[in-house]
């Protein structure tokens, strides 16, 4: 009984002193659990497979901060894989809020140097930021030569290739939003409402369940969830030889399942605390 | 006359957005364009300089009175001049980049992850199966949170369908609801604004 | 026959019409046509001109499944002329159907494909007007909501034990109805504050809404007869980027220990930060915001809960005003005509009667 009253009030910092090594210990020592894909993220990835033969490209949209960094980058990551490893165009956009195009800027880090024969202007372009929020949305409708004017890195969108074969949502066939905000509503709201492009969306695992009734009428082709929906994508691209990098999600699956387990013994012990005292104060 | 105005203001500019809404014509986007994207983005740069002064006064005000914490005021004071001249001054170069990937990024990280230890400790706490709808609630979030990671199909291979299942039917048509709710609520505290009928914004009575 | 067939190739798609695009700013021109039944059909390219133009410019290519597309970019005003012609998987092209009839395009000033909108917000503005009059001088039922009763005694709490109150009023714009619902409940809390004589910090992270806010707990202060006891300084802007702003609330919440914390707005991830650190100090705790996400979050940390609609009503609630009770009348019968809707179209739909569900569709 004094166990389970001492157990009920323990300091909360050993309760994060073992999440600290249920988190650190997966990382140090991976235990490589197979991650299942979901159908969400398997309609995502078919639906960007397809855009090589329709010929068009992908708008991939960086609506994120350092904040949730960690499980949307990984996303872009295996995203632009995809596209760069079946020459899908892909265009990079900042994102509708200006902390976007550093995200962007850390993903290309990491991908260009497994796709040697991948070229700027041709087969990706990177966007800046615009402000507008969805004024912008609206004005990609109608050339993003207007929108923007140049690139990123400053150079006038006139002189790239890729640009003057895809001035709107006529040329992309899917525009994923890669956002932890309810920015995703405003792509499906103005550019598939409007203009038909179609739109897929990124998440945190916890804004996922709110995108659920989109899934369901078609607003978002495919969905990918906080760090196992990325950890499914990375399988889906390793499971088509596409080379994987890092695979920075799957590693942290296996820390995620175990703090999940942890969390559940947690509210077990806590609620068999709740019931032995409750039964000891209403007997005495 | 003093609360007669904004009134006013609030009902024309809310039915002429409420109308404009429904005129395509070039002329009725341009009156959109101009009256919500550019004046908002115009007034919300004059009310930053009104709040940077507003954070000025708030810590020189803690380090003149030596409150509690007053070394974090000069802390906060000295990263803002930092920040702002390393953009100023070099035109997003290197040393901007370097503030950005190796403080600012990996501080906004650090607060995002002290989620994973919070629901941790919030949990152990306060999830408790006190009635019938508790202990529901409490059965579904652990099938749901143990059929989201790989352990979950790891411990039962129709575990991720279930979840699935649970995610796509009774999760969404509890969210439908609570999106229908949470809109018409909008819609009625928008309107009461605009007619005039909410008044608690413009303070006093 | 089959040497017929070699020599015509494709077939060119017939009935071909163009009409001015509904619904629109202007500009632009949909050119339809009657599908064609070829196994060898791969699309169809339009092609247009100004009338009286020599020769038809490429306008647009689409793939077989579709026999409609949408010419953009054209001067309002100016009469077009289209033709379509089929493409081949393998590379060959029809030839060209017949030109249409010349069609100018024009903008319109009402979106018919909106009117499904247009009536529901008629319909709803006449029943919060209707609900609004009919409720002067009567006293309409409105359920408990505990977080808000909660509020008085969350105050005094505070007041007895000689330390401040907390007010977060969200980290969203002046622009989000949460807010607003927030400010409109800050106004009767500064009010009891400044009667109790109590300290209130609020940190904003919106410079409009610091603003706002400063305005709205002076009026509060003068309307107590409590004009000299009002501090600007405590009612201030702490940081725009949202984690920044929780570190800061957090860090408020360790030093200045406050006996109440009120969240009331609209929150993003930061809500269980500061929820959780908001319980380490021991404070009372209400939280009231129509982020769905983060509603468990605040369930599970804070004491009382204001939830979704509930935050929106507490205007009408704290005030007891028959006009703004009125409201919340009209809201919940907005909400039956909805829910009667549904299940009136969920039934019509299985007896393959969608009159209810084209009506909601947005085109």
């Amino acid at each position: 009984m004094n166990f389970w009253k001492r157990l009920i009030r323990i300091d909360r910092r050993w309760i994060f002193l073992l999440v600290w090594i249920a988190v650190t210990i997966p990382l140090l020592k991976p235990i490589g659990l197979p991650v299942n894909v979901t159908p969400p993220a398997k309609n995502l990835y078919n639906f960007v497979d397809k855009q090589k033969p329709a010929d068009k490209a992908v708008l991939l949209i960086f609506d994120f901060d350092p904040s949730t960094m960690p499980e949307l980058l990984p996303m872009g990551v295996a995203i632009m894989r995809h596209c760069f490893a079946k020459k899908i165009p892909i265009i990079l956009y900042g994102g509708l809020y200006a902390p976007g195009a550093g995200m962007v800027e850390m993903a290309l880090r990491e991908v260009k140097s497994d796709f040697p024969d991948i070229k700027y202007g041709r087969d990706y372009v990177f966007l800046g930021y615009v402000p507008g929020i969805s004024l912008v949305i609206l004005s990609i409708g109608e050339s993003i030569k207007g929108t923007f004017r140049n690139d990123y890195y400053g150079n006038s969108l006139d002189t790239l290739p890729l640009i003057s074969k895809v001035d709107n949502y006529d040329g992309i066939g899917v525009a994923i939003d890669l956002s932890g905000s309810s920015l995703p509503q405003l792509w499906a709201s103005y550019a598939y409402q409007r203009y038909g492009c179609r739109i897929g969306v990124g998440t945190t695992a916890v804004s996922a369940a709110q995108y659920y009734p989109w899934l369901q009428t078609g607003q978002f082709v495919g969905m990918l969830g906080g760090l196992k929906g990325a950890a499914e994508y990375e399988k889906l691209i390793n499971m088509n030889k596409i080379p994987t990098g890092r695979m920075a999600a799957t590693i942290g699956m296996d820390a995620q399942s175990i703090v999940h387990l942890l969390i559940v013994v947690f509210i077990i012990l806590g609620n068999i605390g709740y019931f032995v005292i409750r039964k000891a104060e209403r007997k005495g | 006359m003093r609360r007669t105005f904004p009134l006013a203001l609030a009902f024309a500019f809310g039915f002429a957005l409420i109308i404009q809404y429904f005129i395509p014509h070039p002329l009725s986007q341009k009156f959109y364009r101009i009256m919500v994207q550019q004046w908002l983005i115009i007034i919300s740069i004059f009310f930053y300089i009104f709040a940077w002064r507003s954070f000025g006064i708030y810590h020189i005000n803690k380090v003149k009175r030596k409150k509690e914490g007053w070394w974090a005021s000069i802390v906060a004071i000295f990263g803002v001049f930092l920040m702002a001249g390393a953009g100023f001054l070099s035109n997003r170069g290197f040393f901007f980049d370097q503030m950005y990937n190796y403080v600012f990024a990996p501080l906004q990280a650090t607060m995002f992850s002290l989620l994973a230890f919070f629901i941790a400790s919030a949990a152990f706490r306060a999830f408790r199966a006190r009635n019938l709808e508790a202990s529901l609630l409490l059965i579904t979030a652990t099938i749901v949170m143990i059929g989201r990671v790989p352990i979950g199909a790891y411990i039962w291979k129709g575990m991720p369908k279930l979840v699935e299942w649970i995610l796509m039917y009774p999760n969404m048509a509890a969210q439908r609801g609570i999106l229908i709710g949470v809109g018409l609520g909008m819609i009625a505290t928008s309107l009461k604004i605009i007619l005039g009928i909410e008044r608690s914004y413009l303070g006093g009575d | 026959m089959f040497y017929l067939l070699i020599i015509y190739g494709i077939l060119p798609p017939s009935q071909v019409r163009a009409y001015d695009k509904s619904s629109d700013g202007g500009g632009a021109i949909v050119v339809e046509w009657k599908a064609v039944k070829d196994t060898l059909l791969k699309g169809y390219e339009i092609f247009g001109r100004k009338k009286g133009e020599a020769g038809f410019k490429k306008k647009g290519y689409v793939q077989k499944k579709w026999n409609r597309f949408s010419v953009n970019g054209l001067k309002d005003g100016v009469e077009y002329e289209f033709v379509v012609r089929s493409v081949g998987k393998d590379g060959s092209f029809s030839a060209f159907s017949p030109p249409t009839q010349p069609v100018a395009p024009s903008p319109q000033w009402f979106k018919t494909n909106r009117i499904n909108t247009f009536s529901v917000a008629i319909i709803y503005i006449f029943l919060i007007l209707y609900f609004t009059t009919a409720a002067k001088g009567k006293k309409l039922f409105i359920r408990k909501i505990t977080g808000l009763d909660q509020l008085d005694e969350a105050v005094g709490r505070a007041t007895e034990m000689g330390k401040p109150i907390l007010y977060v009023p969200g980290i969203s714009t002046m622009s989000d109805v949460a807010t607003i619902a927030s400010i409109n409940i800050l106004a009767p809390v500064a009010k009891k504050t400044a009667e109790y004589d109590t300290p209130i910090i609020i940190p904003n992270r919106d410079p409009i809404v610091t603003m706002v806010a400063q305005e709205v707990v002076k009026e509060a202060y003068t309307e107590a007869g409590r004009p000299d006891a009002f501090r600007r300084e405590n009612v201030f802007f702490l940081a725009d980027s949202q984690f920044a702003y929780a570190a800061g609330v957090d860090g408020i919440m360790v030093r200045e220990r406050p006996a109440t914390n009120l969240f009331i707005g609209m929150f993003y991830a930061e809500s269980l930060i500061l929820a959780e650190t908001g319980n380490m100090t021991g404070a009372i705790q209400i939280a009231g915001t129509d982020a769905v996400a983060q509603l468990p979050f605040f369930v599970t940390a804070c004491d009382y809960t204001i939830m979704g609609e509930e935050l929106y009503a507490a205007s009408a609630y704290l005030s007891r005003d028959p006009k703004l009770v009125g409201s919340i009348k009209a809201q919940d019968w907005g909400k039956a005509i909805l829910i009667g809707l549904t299940v009136l179209g969920s039934i019509l739909a299985l007896l393959n009667m969608d009159i209810i569900v084209k009506f909601f569709s947005t085109v």
